[in-house]
Formats: structure tokens, C-alpha cells, sequence
């Protein structure tokens, strides 16, 4: 985009913070909101590496299962209003995710739609024999057996998509943020090392990429903070201006409430060190953030400060690790917390008994101890037994789940409800490499 | 008095590590959670998490005391075993902490 018709203030909507997450609010949003952008965040930590598994037994999956369900939805009205969308949807397979988006527009009768995948993250076979120390805990890549390993690429690949004329962006594994931040700097112009723009532009797209969390979702604690309409929750938009400071809010209409403690909330969400939030383009000091009311459902941000982007870019490694089997039953009435500790003495002792090789193994009885960690405690009118445990192989862990079935007819009085789940793990770790081991690139199409 | 009556939280997670933001309702309370909301309280009052260490940010901007519980999470999401492996409901058991009076 040519200087002299850049914007000076940009709309970017929030149309998804996690994969399963609703999707009306992003129909909403594009129909009220008036927006420039919308960015749909699905991609959790591990998800990348499951889609990978996917992948691999389907060349054309190992994007978002529900990326065709999203675009039927918002892709006619997106397109009829000018409203570009960015997402990371693209999972495991972004050049497959665009083939599926651009079947779903020739499907919807939308011709000259143009679309993009942002390729790169993927960086397995880069580190194939290499071995770096994990970040997150002790070990190094050479203890795991990698499945998948993605870089968290930044905002700039995502700009220069939109830069080159894309409507729609799939990427894979990029900063969360950054898919906010990607329209900013394509919409301003802002410089790869204009750090001071780029950290506030990254805590907008922080505050943005929850959706939901922003506006009234995982807030309400009735009676202390109550939320209005959570059946309708809006997902939340910013107004940015170029120098990257901005308004929250949501349209009018859509439940949840955008306040200041439900934004102070997610301004700090699972941030650590608040004075360096790591990212692939800047490292965003949050210290100086500050939010203020200006009407209802109407926050302004500024303050962020930014520094030089870190010299590495975090990986996130998938791996195999074992598989986990669970089983639970319920007890009620008097004595249920006795009856629930009787059953799980008495799966620990078939457990030592079978000599079952696990590797690690949980009792809890929920209702008195599974979440709970504080000494608090109580007589509840009902608890749920539960054991679970992790093993190498399936046919160990699946043994866990027999064991909790067996007290129906074995164990203490008055046992109900058995469920039995089995499931392979796979865990994700995290390493640093080098930038320029990663070389992002970006196909286009039109359907 | 608890903390709940003057605070809210939100708690999140990074691998094995777990976050939890404890903010004051009001301004004037504050300084109270600045000065009596340590790290040590938090891991009195969550007795039997045990995390490895506890790192503190205080951020005055935000009324807010962030605590950051590494090794708190059983390995993680991806592998724990517990049934709330994310500890999303930790900031809320947080909040039941026994704060005297004022």
C-alpha cells in the first residue's frame, strides 16, 4: 500500500479465541461491526502437533477441523462488506486449509475471492538431528521423539499477504498476537524495528485474542461479578490508530460486558514476566499498560513499551508420550467420601497386585481433592472417584479404566456412573533456533 | 474478610508454568494486596501445589499482583494427569485466602 493512501485507523475483530469456539459472534461482528479485519485465533499449543498426526495418514487434512463450517458462515457476508480475514487456521497444512476455504467460496457461487497461506512454521525436518536444551523444562530434543516442530513466525508474513492483495490468510504455528498485529502493519506501514508501534499494536492483539474472554467470557463469578447475557456473548473489536493505541468495544446489541476489570483481566492473561512478553517481532514490556473507562463497553489501551525482537524463535516440538487411562465412579449419600477413598485403596492395591508398569498414576476424589489444593474442605453429598494414570503402551492404560469398572460389582456399596477413557498423549515442548533457520513464504490463489 | 472481597483473578498457564493475576476491586485496596499478598502466602494457601518457585510482579498501572507458579501443572496439559491440567481453577481457590481485617 502506497503512502498516501494508507489509513489512519483501522477496525480488527476478534472472530474466534479458541477452535471450539462459537460462531455466530463472528457473523455478528462482521454484520455491526463495521470492521477492516477479523482474525480468527484456533490454534492451541498442542493442537498443531495432533493436526500433524492428521496429516500424515491425509495429505489434504491437518488444517482445522471446522475451518469449512467458519467459512460457510462468514465468508459471503466478510466479502460483501470488505472485511479481510486473517486466522491460523491453517494448523499442520495452511496450503490445504486455503484449498478447503476456496471450496467452500466456489461452493457459495463467491468468484475472485483472493486467498493466501502463509507457509514456513514448519521446521521438522530443519531440526531433524540437531539437538537443543528444551526451554520449558529439563532434557534436550535428543530424550523425545519429535512429531512435529513449528516455529511461531511473527506478524510481517501476514502483512505482506495482505500487502500483495489477499482477502484471506491461513497461516500455521504464528504468534497469537501477531495475527492482529499483521493488519496493523500492513494498514500503517509500521518498520520491522519500530518496536515502540509493534509492542503496542502485539497488546492490542494480546487483549484481542481470547475474543470472548475480553468482553464478559470467563469472568462472571455470580453475586461478586455478574455478566449480562453470556448466552450471546460478543466478541470483542479494537479501533486502531496508526501510532497503535486503541479503543476496545464491542457492538451494540451482543451480551458479555466489556468493563475494566473484565480488560485488566485479559490484558495479563498468562503473561509471566510482565516486563517481556516474548514475541517473534518485539519483546513487549506491559509494565506501562494502561486501560481506562472512556463510556460502557468502551476501553481505551496505550502505554505499552517495546525493545529489539529476541534473536531466536521458539519452536513448540510434538511428541509421543504414552498413552493416559482414566475410569471414575460416584458415591452419594452418608459416607460417600469414606465409600470413594474405600474404591480408590482398593484400585491402588489391584494396581500393585496385577503389577500393572505404569508410569505415573493419580487418585483423586473429586468433589473433596481433584482441583482442590487449598486445605479447605467439606462433607459433600456426593463424590466422584477417579484414577488415572499414564503408561507406554495402551493396553496398561486401558487396564486402569477395567479396574474403576470392576467396583461396580467388587467394590463398596452404592457405586454409579462408570466412565472409562483411553487416550494417546501427545505433549509439547518447547526449544529456540536460530531466525534463519525459518524462511516464511506465501502462496496465493483464487477461487 | 477474604480476598475475594476485595479481589478478582484470572489464571492462566505456559506449559508447566501457571499464572494467576490477583487484582483489587477497588484502588484503595491496592496497596493492601501490594503488602500482604506475598509469594509465601500463596503458597501457604495452595498447600498442596507445591510448585517449584513462585516469581511476583506487582503492577501498580493495572491495580494488580501477578504471581507466576513454575512447575505448578504435573508436567503440563499436554501430559498431566490432573483433571483440571490447565489449573484454570486455581486464581479462584486463590481468592478464598483469609486476608484479617482491614
Amino acid at each position: 500500500m502506497s503512502e498516501s493512501n494508507r489509513m489512519t485507523r483501522i477496525r480488527i475483530g476478534a472472530g474466534a479465541g479458541f477452535a471450539g469456539d462459537r460462531i455466530e459472534p463472528a457473523v455478528e461482528l462482521i454484520e455491526k461491526g463495521e470492521l477492516d479485519y477479523l482474525c480468527f485465533e484456533c490454534l492451541a499449543e498442542r493442537t498443531i502437533a495432533l493436526a500433524q498426526l492428521a496429516r500424515q495418514r491425509d495429505p489434504a487434512s491437518g488444517y482445522d477441523p471446522r475451518l469449512e463450517k467458519r467459512m460457510r458462515a462468514v465468508l459471503a457476508p466478510a466479502m460483501a462488506r470488505g472485511v479481510r480475514i486473517v486466522s491460523n487456521m491453517g494448523a499442520a497444512n495452511p496450503l490445504a486449509a486455503m484449498q478447503a476455504a476456496l471450496g467452500v467460496a466456489r461452493d457459495l457461487g463467491l468468484k475472485g475471492i483472493r486467498m493466501a497461506a502463509v507457509l514456513g512454521d514448519d521446521v521438522l525436518s530443519a531440526i531433524s538431528g540437531q539437538d537443543h536444551p528444551l526451554i520449558d523444562r529439563d532434557g534436550s530434543l535428543a530424550d523425545i521423539t519429535p512429531i512435529s516442530a513449528n516455529a511461531y513466525l511473527g506478524a510481517f508474513p501476514i502483512a505482506r499477504a495482505l500487502d500483495e492483495g489477499a482477502q484471506v490468510i491461513f497461516t500455521g504455528r504464528v504468534c497469537d498476537p501477531a495475527l492482529f498485529l499483521g493488519p496493523m502493519i500492513h494498514a500503517f506501514g509500521w518498520a520491522q524495528d519500530d518496536w515502540t508501534r509493534l509492542a503496542r499494536g502485539t497488546a492490542v492483539g494480546h487483549l484481542l485474542e481470547c475474543a470472548g474472554q475480553l468482553t464478559g467470557g470467563y469472568f462472571a463469578d455470580p453475586g461478586v461479578k455478574n455478566v449480562p447475557d453470556l448466552a450471546r456473548l460478543g466478541f470483542p473489536l479494537a479501533e486502531v490508530s496508526e501510532d497503535g493505541d486503541a479503543v476496545l468495544t464491542k457492538v451494540a446489541g451482543s451480551g458479555g460486558r466489556l468493563s475494566l476489570a473484565s480488560a485488566r483481566e485479559q490484558a495479563m492473561y498468562e503473561i509471566l514476566d510482565p516486563a517481556r512478553y516474548l514475541q517473534a517481532d518485539v519483546v513487549a514490556d506491559f509494565t506501562g499498560l494502561s486501560l481506562t473507562e472512556l463510556g460502557p463497553d468502551r476501553i481505551a489501551v496505550a502505554g505499552a513499551q517495546g525493545h529489539s525482537r529476541p534473536e531466536r524463535l521458539k519452536v513448540s516440538v510434538g511428541y509421543r508420550d504414552g498413552f493416559i487411562g482414566e475410569g471414575q465412579i460416584t458415591y452419594a449419600g452418608p459416607g460417600a467420601v469414606a465409600r470413594g477413598q474405600l474404591a480408590l485403596e482398593i484400585v491402588k492395591e489391584r494396581i500393585a497386585m496385577l503389577g500393572l508398569p505404569v508410569d505415573d498414576i493419580r487418585y483423586d476424589l473429586i468433589g473433596m481433592n481433584s482441583a482442590n489444593v487449598t486445605a479447605r474442605a467439606g462433607d459433600p453429598a456426593e463424590v466422584r472417584a477417579r484414577v488415572a494414570a499414564r503408561a507406554l503402551d495402551a493396553a496398561t492404560a486401558a487396564e486402569i479404566g477395567a479396574e474403576v469398572e470392576a467396583l461396580y460389582l467388587n467394590g463398596p456399596s452404592g457405586g454409579g456412573g462408570v466412565t472409562t477413557s483411553l487416550r494417546e498423549v501427545v505433549a509439547v515442548a518447547s526449544v529456540l533456533i536460530g531466525r534463519d533457520a525459518v524462511s516464511p513464504s506465501i502462496l496465493h490463489e483464487v477461487s | 474478610m477474604r480476598l475475594r472481597d476485595i479481589a478478582h483473578a484470572r489464571t492462566g498457564d505456559k506449559g508447566d508454568t501457571s499464572q494467576i493475576c490477583v487484582f483489587a476491586r477497588h484502588a484503595d485496596d491496592f496497596p493492601r494486596l501490594e503488602r500482604e499478598l506475598t509469594a509465601q502466602r500463596v503458597a501457604d494457601h495452595l498447600t498442596m501445589l507445591k510448585p517449584r518457585r513462585i516469581e511476583r510482579h506487582v503492577l501498580p498501572n493495572l491495580g494488580a499482583v501477578n504471581f507466576v507458579l513454575h512447575g505448578a501443572l504435573s508436567g503440563g496439559v499436554t501430559r498431566s494427569l490432573a483433571l483440571d491440567a490447565h489449573g484454570k481453577t486455581l486464581g479462584a481457590q486463590l481468592l478464598d485466602m483469609e486476608m484479617g481485617d482491614a
